[in-house]
């Protein structure tokens, strides 16, 4: 599962990969210690965004404090959960795309609060509490291969995408990826909201079982393997992820849905045993600070939270930051989801 | 602190005493008002928060099912979000049972006994380092044979509480405030409104001219009229007392004069039969004496009869002129006694007045025999009439000793006369009775040392 990040080649092993580790039981995918001449301080940061993502703001941070080294660790949601939550691993800093286990931290007291200027700014629903604050916005796309879709009517929404798969069982079969929501919190987040959102949600499901559709661990995997021509469509994809494949390269379609968008917003937080709390505050406001958020897009491919998108985009549907997301972490419904996932996707 | 207060209640002002106690008053409403707009709305915001946390549990409590004998719960996914509608407090729950945590936070404590006939059992208590307030619903799952009652508890933090409270303690002391100055600027308003017909009644009482002893008839209020009966009473006895004792000195005069006239006549007979120059030097000085009496029990009475018609006061339409050369008419005899020539300036025009004729007479008949009395033998004495910024004015000039180095003002008063005349037979009551004259005519009378010789006297009457 964790060869996505080794095949993107990101993977840059720290001085001290390992080190870290020893005395944890979570799993991590990659880390690298960002150093500085005359370290006074170091950020420690656990995060489910990659390392070639994140890289251009840890170095645009030691513009600014030049003094601070980063030491970014890259872990799943689900790994970054279980590092705070249940072992007490000590970092400054956690930065995930799994909402709704930074809401169940934040709610359950592994957080501080922080309140800044940068962090006023936000509006509302981009934070919770004084403690979760929301930095980017990305949203669940789907994304088809060009090739495939050759004299195929491109759906503009769930119900259409479900018929197009019902008529073409032979063009998608085998060729249709999604997240495995069993091992991906973001996938289980999307998958959540879009039971939430939609009753089409449970036949798409079905249907995408039938034509014996893959499961990924990550975005990435998928979107290399609609370039690769293995898959026709992947769904639930993180747009921004799409987005920056697509600028480097063609051969895919970003196809916008009309009837609801999955808005996923990554959120930063500063645990309670953290070290240096005043460190991770500055990098919250960094990543908040108008100058970060202007060029986030360009140099990270994340969408920022503070976005000029025209409010024509009606069809974005943000998930909303608040105890209703723990719904779903609940132990009995989260046995109640995956039991009715797995029996439509037919996959035991 | 406490006495000097108490003090300052009871001695200042009225207007003061009735603001600060009504503002002390305002005060006290003003923070019984806080404590209930704020205890009100608290009480409000808790509810608030209480029946949440209620339809929250309850409807937990209604997605309990049985399956295989299992109780199974599919969590609502409104049960929750709806906790994070109004405010971004943490949310925690359990459900429980047989003591069995089924899911949710196990440490969350939850009350011992479980009773189904409540509807929701609330408590408020420590969780996580914060105090939360909690609901606990209990419910029955099962059919009748496996029937097992399920606990399920949802607490919430209370920070979007103590936001709105302290939201609300604002607002009540923002009101408690507002009230208090308005009930304040209103208690000034009203203490002086309140006080207003006292301050009516005061300046009735100081306007008056100080012979003015008629009751006080100004407006006033039910409160004020005993005060103002007991003062017009007090005016009536006063008044009578006054009246009293001016009969008494009239009669008291009128009594002695007619004796001493009888008296003087006898002097005067024996004066002319004694030849003993000793004797006679005797008698003179009694005559004199005699003269002296009679001359202020006549004051006496002529002042009685000038007090009692000002008090009267009748006017009819009378000539100054005519009035003036009457009086020199009757008075020349006296002055040419003395070799004192009257002469009267008259500038011309209309002297028509309305007035009393016998109170103008008795008072140009006193200045002028004044001023024969204090001339010397062989002196002029001017009468001049002439009209002056609105007055008729009447001026006797004599070339006598005048008024010297006293205060003229004195020469009005009853009973005191200049300090130079001890010589002369007088009662100091001759000025008084003019001034008094004067005043009923709403005139008045001007007394000055001529830069000669002499004294001028004029009687200032109002043209119309």
């Amino acid at each position: 599962m964790r060869f996505t990040l080794f095949a993107i080649g990101l993977s840059l092993l720290g001085s001290n990969f390992g080190g870290i580790t020893a005395s944890y039981a979570f799993e991590i995918e990659d880390q690298r210690l960002y150093q500085v001449t005359n370290p006074e301080q170091t950020l420690r940061v656990i995060s489910t965004a990659d390392i070639a993502a994140f890289a251009p703001l840890i170095q645009g941070f030691q513009v600014s404090y030049p003094r601070i080294s980063v030491d970014y660790t890259v872990a799943s949601s689900a790994e970054v959960m279980a590092a705070i939550y249940d072992e007490g691993a000590r970092y400054d800093l956690v930065i995930s795309s799994a909402m709704d286990l930074q809401t169940k931290l934040a709610n359950d007291g592994f957080t501080q609060k922080y309140v800044s200027g940068e962090t006023a700014r936000l509006p509302n629903w981009a934070k919770w509490q004084d403690q979760l604050f929301a930095f980017t916005q990305e949203p669940a796309a789907l994304v088809i291969s060009d090739r495939a879709f050759e004299g195929l009517e491109i759906p503009a929404n769930r119900e259409q995408l479900i018929e197009l798969l019902r008529a073409n069982s032979n063009v998608f079969d085998g060729r249709i990826g999604t997240y495995d929501v069993r091992s991906s919190g973001l996938g289980y987040l999307f998958a959540t909201q879009d039971s939430r959102n939609t009753d089409s949600f449970w036949r798409l499901t079905e249907v995408m079982g039938r034509l014996n559709t893959q499961l990924y661990c990550c975005s990435g995997a998928m979107i290399d393997d609609v370039y690769r021509g293995r898959l026709a469509l992947a769904y639930n994809v993180l747009g921004s992820y799409a987005e920056n494949r697509l600028a480097r390269e063609k051969g895919i379609t970003i196809v916008p849905m009309q009837d609801y968008v999955t808005v996923m917003m990554r959120t930063a937080l500063v645990p309670k045993n953290a070290e240096n709390p005043q460190i991770a505050a500055r990098m919250i406001d960094f990543l908040l600070a108008p100058s970060t958020q202007a060029i986030l897009a360009q140099t990270t491919g994340l969408p920022p939270i503070f976005t000029t998108t025209p409010e024509a985009e009606k069809a974005l549907r943000p998930i909303r930051l608040g105890p209703g997301l723990l719904v779903f972490l609940d132990r009995l419904k989260r046995q109640a989801f995956i039991r009715n996932w797995e029996n439509s996707i037919q996959q035991k | 602190m406490t006495i000097f207060l108490t003090s300052f209640l009871i001695r200042g002002s009225m207007q003061r005493r009735l603001v600060i106690q009504l503002s002390l008053i305002a005060l006290l409403l003003s923070l019984v008002l806080f404590l209930i707009v704020r205890g009100v709305a608290d009480r409000a915001a808790a509810d608030t928060q209480d029946n949440i946390l209620a339809a929250s549990a309850t409807s937990i409590a209604d997605a309990l099912y049985a399956e295989g004998g299992q109780v199974r719960l599919e969590l609502p996914y409104s049960a929750l979000s709806m906790l994070g509608t109004i405010s971004e407090d943490r949310v925690f729950y359990r459900v429980v049972v047989d003591g069995e945590t089924l899911t949710g936070y196990g440490d969350l404590p939850v009350n011992a006994a479980p009773n189904a006939a409540k509807q929701a059992e609330f408590s408020t208590f420590e969780y996580r380092g914060e105090p939360v307030r909690a609901v606990a619903v209990t419910r029955g799952v099962g059919s009748q044979s496996q029937r097992v009652l399920v606990r399920v508890v949802v607490a919430q933090t209370r920070l979007g509480l103590a936001q709105i409270s302290s939201r609300i303690t604002l607002w009540a002391v923002a009101i408690g405030i507002a009230f208090f100055f308005v009930a304040t600027g209103l208690s000034l308003w009203a203490a002086h409104n309140a006080l207003a017909p006292l301050n009516r009644v005061a300046s009735a009482v100081t306007r008056r001219g100080p012979n003015d002893l008629r009751p006080v008839q100004a407006e006033t209020p039910a409160e004020l009229a005993p005060l103002v009966g007991a003062l017009n009473s007090f005016i009536a006895r006063l008044r009578t007392s006054l009246t009293r004792s001016e009969d008494f000195i009239a009669e008291a005069a009128h009594r002695v004069r007619t004796p001493l006239a009888t008296v003087r006549t006898q002097a005067e007979v024996i004066h002319r039969g004694l030849h003993k120059s000793k004797n006679k030097t005797a008698l003179r000085e009694m005559i004199r004496a005699i003269d002296e009496s009679s001359r202020s029990a006549g004051q006496l009475l002529d002042h009685a009869m000038v007090n009692f018609r000002a008090d009267q006061f009748q006017a009819v339409n009378i000539d100054l002129r005519a009035l003036a050369a009457e009086t020199v008419d009757r008075l020349s005899p006296t002055a040419e006694l003395k070799d004192i020539v009257i002469t009267t300036d008259d500038q011309g025009g209309d002297f028509a007045f309305s007035g009393d004729p016998i109170l103008l007479q008795n008072a140009l008949r006193n200045i002028l025999d004044n001023a024969i009395k204090y001339s010397p033998a062989d002196s002029d004495i001017t009468v001049s009439l002439f009209h002056q910024d609105g007055f008729h004015v009447i001026s006797f000039a004599d070339q006598g000793r005048g008024f010297e180095g006293v205060n003229l003002d004195n020469h009005l008063a009853r009973f005191k006369r200049g300090s130079n005349v001890e010589d002369i037979v007088g009662s100091g009551l001759g000025l008084t009775i003019v001034d008094e004259v004067a005043r009923a005519h709403s005139g008045r009378v001007s007394i000055k040392t001529n830069k000669g010789a002499g004294a001028c006297v004029s009687l200032y009457l109002p043209l119309a």
